[in-house]
């Protein structure tokens, strides 16, 4: 297996971000001027497709409708408002600094430079922390219900690892809000005619013409039929590929096909082994299991996280004296306690299961504790701020949380490695963009809590809506049509695709070759990696991958709603991808953020980052199937935010 | 409801709606579960029960989910006659097998209504929701052209009230309960929700008018004061609502004025 990583290439090509110079604090205004405009009278002569319709894709579909493109949206659900952003609940951050305590643009651009364990680009954080303060005046004023103080103004509250109250809040459905404004900003460009809402579609392959990405194949999931869409400019904001581990508390719709089918068309991976595993989710309780529930991490601020001091307790938490008990994060970290970071309060959690201490039916959980908070502050408060939370506990676990402790252990949650972009937010495809959690680099390694809502919106409403115009001024773009032959050979891949996972007709489902990649992924590329581990990882997946391209069982046919094909095809790209993911977690010799190395800690066990050799974004190049990527490195440079070892204690 | 002990396994006999597709017709097919785990939800046993089906060759039957916990209003099933099964506030997805008893015998149908015609099996369209909301359920504000949060304040009450609205899920359980298969209850929450700020309020004789059209467009029935849609709603969303609508509607009807279309078109 150590062939694999010889043989994959170092790629020499400079990787060039575009990122504006000058002070930090001026660049992105100063690069909006240095971009180019269309004037509104042109703008209606230039279509957009935008692929996914969660908060980056219906934010980017409406403000460019507004903007007066002509704007395709297409949907993998039946509405815009199915999107897995729904489900986000803890908030949104902002540098408002409305609770005057300290907060500022600086203060969240720093925070998060660190919080991503130095793995971000600066330029790119900072502009997000600039542009946050807008997305809330723009989502207040779409009526998005925000928790408001007595005085009538908004409220905010503190979230995991954060030391100010900057994160804003809709009750414990925060993503459904804001979802939900945009989506209604979106259909308010439906119902006007400038965007053409096309739901159940599903992207299945990119189409370029003359190295330009140019359109899509899509195929609508009700009929079967495969369409040809062409645009002069294709979005993705198809979201992450945390269902690679099958269970996770990602939807079940979630998948990596349209980022991997625009990555297989020349579009470069960028550190798709950063993947955010969240502390806080109800645990698994058997093999029937198709998800897992996150249990918001604003419980943190009032729960306090504890496992039994000794080894195999099998009493009930109320047996067990405090003395008994072992806050282990107010115990490791006393300055942030149960507020650390996710990544830290995951690995945390695994230190503690794996030396025997976890507790309920399978000892893969830990206490998070509510008994302490509502001594302190009554039932009933606590039950106005988390109410719906734990009434989702209770519907899950059949336990009342507000008399036995919450058991919670870390989930899949959200995966910061992405499409490659630049500052522009285009992938190394031209006309390619990728928005949201489909891109990477605004959240390095880790991503802070609130942030990925915050993101979302940024690229959507206040990012692709300026940059798009570097693309559809300074390129000269002729016209193309659904004639062109690309289109009819992109069509062709992706019909002959589907049509052999039909013809197999083996003895194995979908559902269970992706139960397997994700217990292959969940042991060896999960919270907690090794060279060996994920050598054998590698092989072990493309055992499987040969396993599904010979004996998988597919019944119907792709000419009407066929679920189990859908899912099939979302499976091949993730048996294809897993490995490209273990290979990058292989290479990256250092831990830092979400990627843990074992090899690479300090003595007491927390990360050890390799500033020298791995300060860098590495993104692939797929060259071909069965051929090793081509790894690329865009170096990372720190000028404001000096890299220090993260320190929680 | 009766909560079996962890480990122990039931058996269910399930009845399930087939239908091709939306011209065929449609038939109940019979299915017997031995080892239904009490801590599966509703959707986990269809899982499984699809799985045994695909390894036999035959086609699964489909269903909508995604989210899986409650919020994305994807799944829609009538379970034995009721929207989203026997719990209150709970959506399928989170409807768990504990609530059944060994041996149970459950009928699982699409959600039935002229508006939300069946794709396949258990899967209805339910685009006309959309188009509602496309008609009038937002507040015109491009982007970019917003004050500052904090310049328009809104009484904490109002703002609680609004959200209490604003949780709908989009799901449909209230038209597949209603007698007469009426929207009300999703359509006066929308209102509601926007009616009751301060941002909403210059649209709000306007949009009442377009989101009722619509809804009328679209072949739903009117509301006959049952409050079947109140029960069925996994959101809890109040059905004073509806009343809400109601006089807005009122309000507006005798106040529009056909002519005053001399606003601008609202990009």
């Amino acid at each position: 297996m150590s062939t694999t990583t010889t043989q994959t290439l170092q790629g020499s090509s400079k990787l060039d971000s575009k990122c504006p110079g000058g002070p930090m604090a001026e660049r992105w205004t100063r690069h909006r001027f240095d971009l180019k405009l269309i004037n509104p009278a042109n703008r209606r002569k230039f279509s957009v497709i935008v692929v996914g319709t969660g908060l980056a894709g219906s934010s980017a579909a409406a403000t460019l409708a507004e903007m007066g493109y002509r704007v395709t949206a297409l949907c993998i659900h039946d509405s815009p408002r199915r999107a897995h952003s729904i489900a986000a609940q803890g908030g949104i951050n902002a540098a408002k600094n409305y609770p005057n305590d300290g907060d500022s643009v600086h203060r969240l651009f720093y925070d998060t430079v660190k919080g991503g364990d130095f793995r971000a680009r600066e330029s790119n954080v900072h502009r997000l922390a600039e542009t946050s303060v807008r997305i809330i005046d723009q989502c207040a004023a779409q009526g998005v219900p925000f928790a408001r103080e007595y005085g009538g103004l908004l409220a905010n509250r503190s979230f995991g690892g954060a030391q100010v109250s900057r994160t804003f809040y809709a009750r414990g459905q925060t993503g459904q809000q804001l979802l939900l404004g945009a989506y209604s900003a979106l259909m308010r460009q439906v119902g006007a005619g400038r965007v053409k809402l096309l739901p159940r579609r599903e992207m299945m392959e990119l189409v370029m013409v003359d190295g330009i990405a140019r359109g899509v194949i899509a195929r609508n999931l009700v009929t079967g039929e495969y369409e040809r869409h062409a645009a002069d400019a294709v979005l993705l904001c198809t979201g992450g590929y945390g269902n690679v581990f099958y269970l996770s508390t990602n939807a079940k719709a979630c998948n990596v096909t349209a980022t991997w089918r625009a990555h297989r068309r020349g579009a470069y991976f960028a550190n798709p082994c950063f993947t955010q595993i969240h502390p806080t989710c109800i645990p698994v309780s058997g093999d029937h299991q198709a998800k897992l529930t996150l249990m918001s991490e604003s419980l943190r601020n009032d729960g306090r996280v504890w496992v039994p001091r000794s080894k195999g307790d099998r009493r009930s938490a109320a047996e067990i004296p405090d003395g008994e008990r072992d806050y282990y994060l107010e115990r490791k970290y006393p300055s942030f306690g149960n507020l650390v970071p996710r990544d830290v309060a995951s690995r945390s959690a695994k230190e503690q299961t794996d030396q025997g201490k976890g507790v309920g039916e399978t000892g893969m959980a830990v206490f998070l504790d509510f008994r302490d908070a509502i001594m302190r502050e009554g039932e009933s408060s606590i039950r106005a701020k988390y109410g719906n939370l734990f009434q989702m506990y209770e519907r899950i676990t059949g336990e009342n949380p507000y008399r036995v402790p919450m058991r919670i252990f870390p989930a899949v949650h959200y995966t910061m490695g992405g499409l490659w972009v630049d500052y522009n937010l285009e992938s190394t495809i031209p006309g390619l963009f990728v928005l949201g959690e489909a891109n990477f680099s605004d959240h390095g390694a880790n991503r802070l809590g609130a942030s990925a809502l915050m993101q979302g919106l940024a690229d959507g409403y206040f990012v692709i809506p300026s940059t798009i115009a570097a693309h559809l001024a300074g390129r000269k773009l002729e016209g193309v049509s659904t004639e062109h032959p690309a289109f009819a050979a992109a069509e062709q891949d992706a019909r002959a695709r589907l049509d052999r996972i039909l013809s197999i007709k083996g003895s194995r489902t979908a559902a269970s070759i992706h139960r397997e990649l994700g217990l292959i992924m969940w042991n060896e590329v999960g919270m907690a990696r090794h060279r060996k581990g994920l050598e054998s990882a590698i092989a072990r997946v493309r055992e499987l991958r040969a396993e599904f391209w010979n004996n998988v069982q597919v019944p119907g046919d792709s000419k009407d709603l066929n679920q189990v094909l859908e899912h099939a095809g979302r499976v091949a790209d993730f048996l294809e991808f897993g490995e490209l993911m273990a290979l990058d977690a292989l290479l990256r010799e250092e831990s830092c953020g979400g990627h843990f190395r074992e090899e690479h800690q300090t003595p007491d066990g927390e990360a050890r980052r390799d500033d020298e050799n791995f300060c860098h974004a590495a993104a692939f190049e797929w060259r071909g199937e069965g051929v090793a990527p081509v790894r690329h490195a865009e170096p990372l440079t720190f000028e404001i935010v000096k890299p220090s070892t993260r320190s929680y204690k | 409801m009766s909560a079996s002990s962890n480990g122990s396994k039931m058996k269910i006999n399930l009845r399930v709606w087939r239908q091709k597709s939306r011209g065929e017709p449609g038939r109940l097919e019979n299915h017997v579960l031995n080892d239904v785990s009490p801590d599966m939800s509703f959707l986990e046993m269809l899982d499984v029960l699809n799985n045994r089906l695909v390894a036999q060759g035959k086609e699964a039957i489909a269903f909508d989910h995604d989210c899986r916990e409650g919020i994305c209003g994807s799944c829609s099933l009538v379970i034995d006659g009721k929207a989203h099964g026997p719990n209150l506030e709970t959506t399928t997805c989170q409807l768990h097998m504990r609530s059944y008893h060994d041996g149970a015998s459950i009928t699982v149908e699409p959600f039935r209504a002229n508006a939300f015609p069946v794709v396949k099996d258990l899967v209805v369209d339910r685009s006309a929701f959309d188009r509602i909301i496309a008609a009038g359920g937002y507040i015109s504000v491009n982007t970019g052209s917003a004050p500052e949060a904090n310049s328009t304040p809104v009484p904490k009450p109002d703002a609680d009230l609004a959200m209490d609205h604003a949780a709908c899920i989009g799901c449909g359980a209230c038209v597949a309960a209603c007698p007469n298969a009426s929207a009300m209850l999703f359509v006066s929450a929308k209102i509601s929700h926007l009616a009751l700020l301060p941002q909403g309020a210059p649209e709000r004789e306007a949009r009442v008018l377009a989101m009722v059209d619509a809804m009328d467009r679209e072949g739903f029935g009117n509301c006959t004061n049952h409050y079947e849609c109140g029960a069925a709603c996994p959101k809890g969303i109040p059905v004073e609502s509806i009343a809400r609508m109601n006089r807005q509607f009122l309000t507006a009807s005798l106040r529009s004025r056909p002519s005053s279309s001399k606003q601008e078109d609202g990009a």
